[in-house]
């Protein structure tokens, strides 16, 4: 398969976006930059995971940092082929393809790019099948798998190869380093063979964000609900079974603060007229949904934040007092809320007090 | 359309006389209000100069008025000048584009993403300098001294005179492009100069993008702005002149000539708080049929409705807070083109525009136009309809219901519920709209529909807006947003606004991680309607922009 025209990158970015759960950067600059390589270079090759070969080399790479660094500290446009190079060097052997790390927002078309500049595919599939904050949230660390040797490249021109034993002292370098660097830099980590993508990867993530980007932009353009077309749209990818839209209102607080290399924070929203209110927690990416105090969606499920009137997904670093809004929470792939994923990326792994429960068990009454 | 003065009523006595005036690319609209009611009012093509057309209404005013000249305690003027400017690609500056962040950012240059025409057409050098802040405070590189001594020599060497300065991080840090200006200053004295921490908030490209469309309307913003200002003196006006901003709320003339990007959404606007003003009605669809165009937004609880991520502006991505509108190629100036058949006609997207009072059958003209079909089918009434050329019934109906088909499709691209929607039909050309248009509830025609947007434009809101760091190590978050709430509702309402109708439209929260302690930097805006027995004069034009 090849992604070939602007509009299927535009549709991948906007299924990028939503599959973001608020984080992985606003795709727009991704976007830009793809297009960009599209008219140089020509069409993206897009490998699904069986016509991997076992024995292949393959990189998943994308952006680690604060997405509110990233809308001001943008690429010098070295940084990826830098740091895949490096890999190679360091492997001794050429990769033969690249993943996103995190299929969500900027980062699930990133590695486009960089596929364009080695002239290599893009395997559709990805480490996270949404967007996590941390790197040993991938599911590679989940299941077992060395996230090093990595390289870390920034806008300046620095290179950093990490090498640590465990993956959690991996993203503790990583970020430490990142924020060093001014809070954004390019990571390509845990590389691995086309056997073990095959076994571990999230499959299809590609082709199903570009069919939920799709769906949402038929749907304005027939003037059809583009929020029913979302909902039909991640059920049909099969990977996604289950969307709620949990709350409909406008900004009226928010408060984020770009704290040791991640965007943290809150935004409150009030309903139109009833006086209900939706509190929704940040870290990079949206954490947790709290109607009047009540647990409405939780991480891994995916909760992001769209205009209620175009479907388009606000990120949260675009976030803006004032913005009309709808909360959509999405289920997340059966593979990240197994009881060992769950240790990972579930509730308590970003030190709440409180275990994982499905948004579909949680909204049972918004679906009677 | 001929000037048509509505309803002369008394003048009150404690009441400011104001005038708002619409200055569009057909029509200039003019109304005299006083307090909040709409005295007298008239529709002027506009004129090439604008300045004519300007003087031409509010002469009409004036007289229809029996007002003095010095009777009049302000004038507001919004335009959509600086707007079709952009979309139609003329009178725009060349820019000398100066980017202080590198080496990031150099992946996408400025200009990334623009219609390649028009960045053609305004790009006259690029420039990508070492500097910029990181997050934390530190510089990306040093500034680049040298660099700009050399770009700004270049640019007075290739003539070119509108320069846009922007900086990574400049909205949480203004001093890099603080320097920049005064080093630009000193190698070319003769250059305008626009810093994008004046112009917008986080988020480099949109407002980079909003800079540079801000410095290639510095010349055309200069003359527009004087040349109000000499109509209003020509014609004996000494009160202040008062342009709309995107928001509804107003900028000094001289802050507009060197801001013409704050607004560039204010036709709209205006429009749509002149209609929500005249009906009462808060939540509907606004369809402001000009001469060329039916822009179509919605108002939710009374306030235009925004759009969340992006603005684009001629195609260009901006972060400019502005109403979501959707533009049609539909209005009384429309061509409408037969050919054979009764089928056979195919309507704009081209209009006549401010020439309809000369080329249209209904003026003596020979070109047939929308207006031509509504007054042939009994929809309106003006112009000489015995010089409409013989139309069969059936032609004349089908161009009727196609038009009505392509503004119900625009209501339908609009619309957020599934039910029909109040339809508030303004514009000089709100009679294309019927009253069973599909999709309307109903449709609600206000006394002063054709000049809506002037009357948005005297009805100006009143703001007040602050910027304050604080360290919430000190005093707690809700607390310091609390009395800083209070503060600045308090200041709209000294200002004159009316109590009841002020609310804090914007706020933005930077943490400055550089500071010790939890530092943020806090922008808050409050803006309301203005009372009746307000005057302008107390109203305080927040100029805070550059404070840091």
């Amino acid at each position: 398969m090849r992604i070939e025209r602007e509009s299927e990158l535009q549709d991948l970015a906007r299924g990028a976006a939503f599959l973001g759960s608020g984080g992985g950067g606003d795709p727009y600059y991704s976007l830009l930059l793809a297009e960009a390589a599209l008219a140089r270079r020509g069409a993206f090759e897009l490998v699904p995971l069986s016509e991997i070969a076992d024995d292949a080399l393959l990189a998943p790479c994308g952006w680690i940092g604060a997405p509110t660094v990233s809308v001001e500290k943008l690429p010098n446009g070295s940084e990826a082929v830098a740091g895949l190079r490096r890999l190679e060097e360091i492997m001794g052997r050429p990769i033969d393809a690249v993943l996103p790390i995190e299929i969500g927002g900027g980062n699930g078309l990133a590695p486009l790019i960089a596929a364009a500049e080695l002239r290599i595919p893009v395997v559709d599939c990805d480490g996270m099948g949404r967007a996590f904050p941390e790197s040993q949230m991938a599911i590679f660390n989940i299941r077992g798998l060395s996230a090093c040797p990595s390289v870390l490249t920034a806008a300046d021109g620095s290179l950093n190869v990490i090498n640590t034993e465990d993956n959690l002292a991996h993203e503790r370098a990583a970020r430490a380093l990142a924020v060093s660097l001014g809070g954004i830099a390019h990571m390509v980590e845990y590389p691995l063979s086309g056997a073990e993508a095959r076994q571990h990867a999230v499959p299809g993530s590609i082709t199903a964000a570009i069919a939920v980007g799709r769906a949402i932009r038929e749907a304005r353009a027939a003037g059809e609900d583009p929020f029913e077309a979302l909902g039909a749209a991640l059920e049909a990818t099969g990977l996604y079974p289950h969307c709620f839209t949990l709350f409909d209102g406008k900004i009226v607080d928010l408060e984020r603060e770009t704290c040791e290399g991640f965007s943290v924070g809150r935004v409150t929203i009030e309903g139109f007229g009833d006086g209900s209110r939706m509190e929704v927690e940040f870290q990079n990416e949206n954490l947790v949904a709290k109607r009047d105090g009540k647990i409405l969606a939780m991480v891994p499920d995916i909760i992001t934040l769209m205009d209620r009137d175009t479907a388009d997904t606000i990120t949260t670093e675009k976030l803006k007092y004032g913005q009309r809004v709808k909360v959509i929470a999405a289920a997340a792939p059966a593979i990240l809320r197994d009881d060992q994923a769950l240790s990972f990326v579930g509730p308590r792994a970003f030190g709440m007090a409180f275990d994982f429960a499905p948004v579909e068990t949680l909204n049972l009454s918004e679906t009677a | 359309m001929p000037p048509s003065v509505i309803g002369a009523t008394r003048l009150r006595e404690n009441a400011e006389v104001r005038i708002g005036v619409d200055v569009g690319g057909t029509n200039t609209d003019a109304v005299l209000i006083d307090g909040r009611h709409v005295v007298a009012s008239t529709k002027r093509p506009t004129s090439a100069d604008v300045s004519a057309g300007v003087t031409a209404a509010i002469s009409d005013l004036l007289g229809e008025a029996g007002i003095a000249a010095r009777a009049i305690g302000a004038v507001m003027i919004g335009t959509t000048h600086f707007t079709n400017a952009l979309v139609e690609r003329r009178r725009l500056d060349r820019v000398g584009i100066i980017r202080l962040a590198s080496p990031s950012g150099e992946a996408l240059p400025p200009l990334t993403g623009w219609p390649e025409t028009l960045a053609r057409q305004i790009e006259g050098a690029t420039f990508l300098l070492r500097g910029g802040y990181e997050v934390d405070g530190r510089e990306i590189s040093p500034l680049d001294e040298a660099g700009l001594r050399t770009a700004a020599q270049a640019c007075r060497d290739e003539g070119i005179t509108s320069i846009a300065v922007s900086c990574a991080f400049a909205p949480v840090n203004a001093a890099m492009e603080e320097r920049a200006a005064m080093l630009i200053a000193d190698a070319h004295p003769a250059a305008r100069v626009s810093l994008s921490h004046s112009v917008g908030r986080l988020g480099l490209i949109e407002r980079e993008n909003g800079t540079i469309i801000n410095a290639a309307l510095a010349t055309l913003a200069v003359q527009v702005v004087s040349s109000l200002g000499e109509a209003l003196a020509a014609l004996g006006i000494s009160a202040p002149l008062y342009i709309s901003q995107n928001d509804g709320t107003l900028i000094s003339a001289a802050e507009a000539a060197r801001y013409p990007v704050m607004t560039i959404g204010s036709g709209p606007t205006n429009s749509m708080r002149g209609a929500a003003f005249l009906t009462g009605v808060d939540n509907g669809i606004v369809m402001d049929v000009g001469g060329t165009t039916c822009d179509i937004g919605v108002l939710a609880n009374g306030f235009p409705r925004e759009s969340s991520i992006a603005v684009d502006i001629g195609g260009v991505r901006t972060n400019f807070r502005m109403p979501d509108i959707l533009a049609i190629g539909l209005g009384g100036g429309t061509r409408i083109r037969l050919g054979a058949g009764d089928d056979d006609f195919v309507i704009g997207p081209d209009s006549v525009g401010y020439q309809i009072t000369e080329d249209s059958y209904l003026f003596g003209g020979a070109t047939l136009t929308a207006s031509d079909i509504a007054v042939a089918a009994g929809k309106a009434a003006f112009g000489d309809a015995a010089r409409l050329p013989d139309l069969a019934p059936s032609l004349r109906d089908a161009i009727v219901a196609r038009i009505q088909t392509m503004l119900a499709d625009g209501i339908d691209r609009m619309k957020t519920a599934s039910g029909d929607a109040t339809i508030i039909a303004v514009g000089g050309g709100h009679f294309l709209i019927e009253d069973d248009i599909k999709g309307a509830a109903r449709v609600v025609r206000p006394e002063h529909a054709a000049v809506a947007n002037a009357v948005g434009a005297a009805i100006a809101q009143v703001g007040a807006q602050a910027e304050r760091i604080v360290d919430y190590d000190a005093e707690p978050r809700p607390l310091a947003l609390e009395r800083m709430r209070e503060m600045l509702l308090a200041r709209a309402v000294a200002a004159g606004a009316t109590k009841d109708s002020v609310e804090i439209v914007d706020m933005d929260e930077v943490f400055l991680s550089y500071l010790p302690g939890r530092s943020a930097q806090i922008r808050m805006k409050a803006v309301g309607d203005l009372a009746e027995d307000a005057s302008l004069a107390n109203a305080a034009f927040t100029e805070t922009r550059h404070a840091h």
